[in-house]
């Protein structure tokens, strides 16, 4: 039902035949969760509660900076030092009365995703680093909820509807997480600040044509919008039935996305030489695991190595030998570093990491 | 064989270009990255190819245009 001063307050959305009275019961019974209230999370909040969707969570551990203030619109000078969701709530409140906000002052984690999103209809993703948008996209799949994703760098941007009618995920898009510290993020090499405000304006668009029904939401297809050519590039991408599966299976109650995305390690690495590594075989048996995606080349014949994806270490960590030497290889030494680092948090204290990696060998 | 290249963020960046056209040796889209790989280091990317992501074995025709596609890390 809408009251009404609902009716008034929507009368722009009640002329529209695509929306109308029963269009703007759906919104209002809508409950949208929005992971960062940021660059993207405050042109989202806003339009979303300009629309009336009539619950919005935010979750956010941070505090606004003065930095924030050059694209984050939810802000005043009067916010720096307040946590973000808390601050984006107040000011929201005094755009729509008819709004119910539930404000989440802390970060997302493996402990509190699966019972937040199981509370919402929609997810939108307003993150600014990898490990927790694997960690938003993986929850997406396991509690079944559509996932708005945007993202930025610099000029350009993503955007697309993942997890949403049997489509795609983002594992689909991108199965590896990029290196750690190899994709920099809007604090550490800078951002035009109208940006995040153009691509989060296109995810709260397809959150309201998801919960609409209407148009066609950008499922299976991604979005790239380069502000400085003012162009659009749209993507077909597939599901990928393996990758959901990695999503579905991953326990939450282990995993770690920090890990994952090699942002941690440990201090105390043993490291071999390609030199070294040639010595050691020519005396030792031992196991070498080639942790590069299939494709990757050079393969090395002498080194007889297991391949076996970084990403999908966690699920073949029974074909790891824990009975002699083991060493772990990528192509410059960094990824199989992460697997270690893994894997030495389950259990294994055989590992040596091939510095600098098949390059090197190959040198 | 001549390709159609278009280059999105740190891969745009890393080659100082947006988009060119190359006559290439390679035929499918592994030997494709294998190619990429050296100029690119450790820069992640998918490949689309005639606005359609691809897989590995897919096999590259005369004039297609190939995007490379990294992830964005900023929100």
């Amino acid at each position: 039902m809408l009251t009404e001063n609902e009716k008034y307050r929507y009368s722009r959305h009640l002329l529209l035949d695509k929306v109308g009275e029963e269009g703007q019961k759906k919104l209002k019974a809508a409950k949208v969760l929005v992971i960062g209230a940021g660059g993207l999370g405050c042109p989202v909040l806003q339009y979303l509660t300009g629309a009336g969707v009539g619950t919005i969570g935010i979750i956010d551990f941070d505090k606004v900076d003065e930095t924030n203030l050059q694209r984050q619109v939810l802000f005043s000078i009067n916010d720096i030092g307040t946590n973000k969701a808390l601050a984006a709530k107040n000011r929201l409140e005094q755009l729509n009365q008819y709004i119910h906000f539930n404000v989440y002052q802390e970060k997302l984690t493996t402990k509190n995703a699966l019972d937040l999103f199981n509370q919402y209809d929609i997810v939108v993703d307003g993150t600014d680093n990898f490990s927790t948008r694997y960690l938003v996209s993986d929850a997406c799949v396991k509690t079944n909820k559509p996932l708005v994703y945007g993202s930025i760098y610099k000029f350009e941007g993503q955007v697309s509807v993942l997890n949403y009618n049997n489509g795609p995920s983002y594992r689909c898009l991108f199965p590896e997480a990029p290196e750690a510290g190899s994709v920099p993020n809007c604090s550490e090499i800078g951002v035009i600040g109208v940006l995040p405000g153009l691509i989060g304006t296109k995810q709260a668009n397809e959150v309201i044509k998801i919960i609409l029904q209407i148009g066609e939401p950008l499922s299976g297809k991604l979005l790239m919008y380069d502000a400085l050519q003012a162009n659009q590039f749209t993507v077909d991408i597939q599901r990928n039935e393996e990758q959901m599966k990695i999503a579905q299976q991953i326990d939450f109650s282990s995993y770690d996305y920090d890990y994952f995305c090699g942002i941690k390690k440990s201090e105390n690495m043993k490291e071999i030489s390609a030199q070294e590594l040639k010595e050691l075989l020519a005396k030792e048996d031992i196991q070498v695991i080639d942790v590069r995606e299939v494709h990757e080349t050079p393969k090395v014949e002498a080194l007889n190595a297991i391949n076996i994806p970084l990403q999908s270490v966690p699920y073949n960590m029974d074909k790891i030998a824990k009975d002699k030497k083991v060493v772990v290889h990528c192509q410059h030494g960094v990824r199989s570093m992460h697997a270690i680092d893994f894997l030495e948090q389950n259990g294994f204290d055989n590992l040596i990491n091939l510095t600098g990696g098949i390059v090197m060998w190959e040198n | 064989m001549i390709l159609k290249f278009k280059y999105f963020g740190m891969i745009a960046e890393a080659l100082n270009k947006e988009a060119e056209e190359l006559d290439v040796d390679f035929t499918n889209v592994a030997e494709l990255i294998s190619y990429y790989q050296t100029q690119l280091k450790d820069i992640n990317f998918k490949v689309a190819v005639n606005h359609s992501l691809v897989d590995l074995n897919y096999q590259l025709k005369n004039n297609d245009e190939v995007a490379l596609l990294p992830p964005f890390a900023g929100g």
